[in-house]
């Protein structure tokens, strides 16, 4: 194929500047307004470099100290006469994080019946659910953690607890979101056909939103079993603990492997939770989309 | 004798037959399930009865965090509650800066990182593997095992906790930028190579376009992951108001505690509305799936 070269000349360039300003340059209102935005961003930026003293000999003292001591120690991995233990406090977490995801999906089953529009007419009802559900929600698993371990002791069941309490919040949210989106003509057919309410949620409701649910809850257990392994550093339980132990104690060698173990036991879970979400829960089964809210995506 | 072989006897054997695999798979789910749940119970030791007497405790416990306040004495009542205002506002400063630093580092070290690490900008299928699998352990250590380490090296205050935020955050905005740089559009870039640009002009002006509103974006839904995790390091000796949230349910100082709790939630809950409204400002709300 043959190409032609167009010459476009200065005065054609001049001309389509005046005519589309805008493609050619921000106009000085908008230059001046990013400009302002940009320097005070980095005022800012230095500000607290100067504040948190990354601008002084801690920082550097820090650096050297972290790549001599912590990052040289921690490999390779050591304590393996210790796996038994980290395995069974592993399963200790992913316990945790079922029977909590479990509890929290009970308590919020009925619930969110109350916290859906086209379900609870009492608007008031609805709208106090879905405050009370933020709420919950509000709180770190952590904060709840650190509560219940005050409130009722060390040990696995402040875990359970905190994850409970903050999953009713989710799952409030995310189920009455599922039952909001369904579709009105089943549920109608059914009370036209005599059913009473219970038909209504059984045979109407049910079988549009269980499989949204299960997909949702699954993908939330996947998420604790994250949470759940660090609650036990403020004493809830878990894996958790006995890293934050070995931290503690400069045994290095022994947390590295502690990390390991709990990021591979993140990686097959989730993988996991995908083929079973892939493979079993049919329908329009959409990944759960659980914006912002706990600590590590 | 033989049933006929209508078509409503064929269909009433293909439901018989679907109704009992139905009934073996459901009865196969609750089988799992239960051994699951037995399992769980046993290992976490699961026991009720902690549960019936702890949460009268909890709930007293909760109650107590927030003062007796009488209508006639309001105004004093509230001061009394807030006692520390001053003191905890400055905590919280510490914190909301705590955040921005290590968003911004978080993000322009994972920034500079994602285009390393997205398939379609680099040749080197090793400099592509190698970035994220540093991305993948910045992420996937929790950050507050991050602090945990920073503080056995630059002792306790808001320097570990920034760098821990910092990495869990290049970490998570390094795979999410790249999965934007892996969808975009090649004509661009092909453009300015035609044009006679260099791998930095194609990032630059072919690139960086494309992606610049989504990066925006999610770091607007950063700042307000990173303002709870900044909370959260604090339980661990990196400063901010978490430190004094952590030390006041420590003591058993509840109406500190709930004081402290009520600033949080009203911070977090004012920052997860301005960032929401900023988000839907630069980008439509479909393209926020993540």
């Amino acid at each position: 194929m043959r190409t032609t070269r167009t010459e476009i000349t200065e005065a054609e360039i001049a001309a389509a500047r005046a005519r589309l300003p805008r493609a050619f340059a921000r106009s000085s209102h908008e230059q001046a307004r990013l400009w302002l935005l940009s320097s005070a961003a980095a005022a800012l930026t230095l500000y607290c470099l100067y504040r948190f003293d990354f601008l002084s000999w801690q920082f550097i003292d820090g650096s050297a100290k972290f790549g001599a001591v912590v990052i040289a120690q921690l490999f390779p991995p050591h304590g393996y006469e210790y796996t038994p233990d980290f395995l069974k406090s592993m399963g200790e977490t992913i316990a945790m994080a079922f029977i909590g995801t479990l509890l929290g999906a009970l308590l919020a089953f009925p619930l969110s019946f109350l916290a859906s529009r086209n379900m609870m007419p009492v608007r008031p009802v609805q709208f106090g659910t879905r405050r009370f559900a933020d709420l919950l929600r509000a709180f770190d698993y952590l904060i709840w953690a650190l509560i219940f371990v005050r409130a009722i002791g060390l040990g696995p069941m402040a875990g359970i607890m905190a994850i409970a309490i903050v999953e009713t919040g989710t799952f409030i949210k995310l189920y009455s979101e599922a039952i909001e989106n369904l579709d009105r003509k089943q549920m109608d057919g059914i009370r036209a056909a005599g059913g009473n309410v219970l038909h209504v949620v059984r045979f109407g409701v049910l079988p549009q939103v269980l499989p949204m649910m299960l997909s949702n809850t699954l993908y939330m257990f996947e998420h604790n079993v994250r949470s759940a392994s660090i609650l036990g550093i403020v004493g809830a339980g878990g894996i958790g603990f006995l890293l934050a132990d070995r931290l503690r104690a400069y045994e290095l060698q022994e947390a590295c492997l502690i990390i390991i173990l709990v990021v591979l036991t993140v990686y097959a879970i989730d993988y996991l939770s995908r083929v079973l979400r892939e493979r079993f829960i049919v329908g329009r089964a959409e990944p759960a989309k659980i914006s912002a809210k706990p600590a590590a995506p | 004798m033989n049933p006929p072989d209508t078509a409503v006897a064929r269909f009433e054997a293909h439901y018989a037959e679907h109704r009992r695999r139905k009934t073996a798979s459901t009865a196969l789910f609750w089988v799992v399930f239960l051994a699951c749940l037995a399992v769980a119970v046993i290992t976490a030791r699961f026991d009720i009865r902690i549960l019936v007497e702890g949460l009268p405790r909890t709930t007293d416990f909760l109650e107590r965090m927030i003062p007796p306040i009488a209508l006639s004495t309001f105004a004093d009542d509230v001061a009394d509650w807030y006692w520390g205002f001053g003191k905890w506002m400055g905590s919280l400063l510490n914190t909301l800066l705590m955040a921005y630093l290590a968003t911004v580092l978080g993000t322009a070290i994972g920034g500079v990182l994602s285009f390393f690490a997205a398939r379609n900008l680099v040749k080197s299928y090793a400099v592509f593997w190698i970035t994220r699998r540093v991305l993948e352990v910045a992420r996937t250590v929790p950050d507050i095992v991050w602090a945990l380490l920073f503080v056995l090296a630059y002792g306790i205050g808001p320097l570990p906790g920034v760098l821990a935020i910092t990495v869990h955050t290049l970490g998570a905005q390094g795979k999410l930028f790249a999965e934007v740089n892996e969808n975009i559009s090649p004509l661009p870039l092909d453009g300015i190579r035609a044009a006679g640009g260099n791998w930095l002009h194609e990032m630059r002006f072919g690139v960086l376009p494309q992606v610049l509103p989504n990066f925006l974006s999610y770091t607007f839904w950063r700042v307000e992951l990173n303002v709870r995790s900044a909370t959260i390091v604090g339980f661990v000796g990196a400063g901010g108001i978490g430190h004094d949230l952590f030390t006041a349910i420590q003591l058993l100082y509840f109406s500190d505690a709930g004081a402290i709790l009520l600033i949080v939630v009203a911070t977090i809950m004012l920052i997860d509305m301005i960032s929401e409204k900023y988000r839907h400002r630069i980008i439509g709300k479909d393209s926020l799936s993540h």
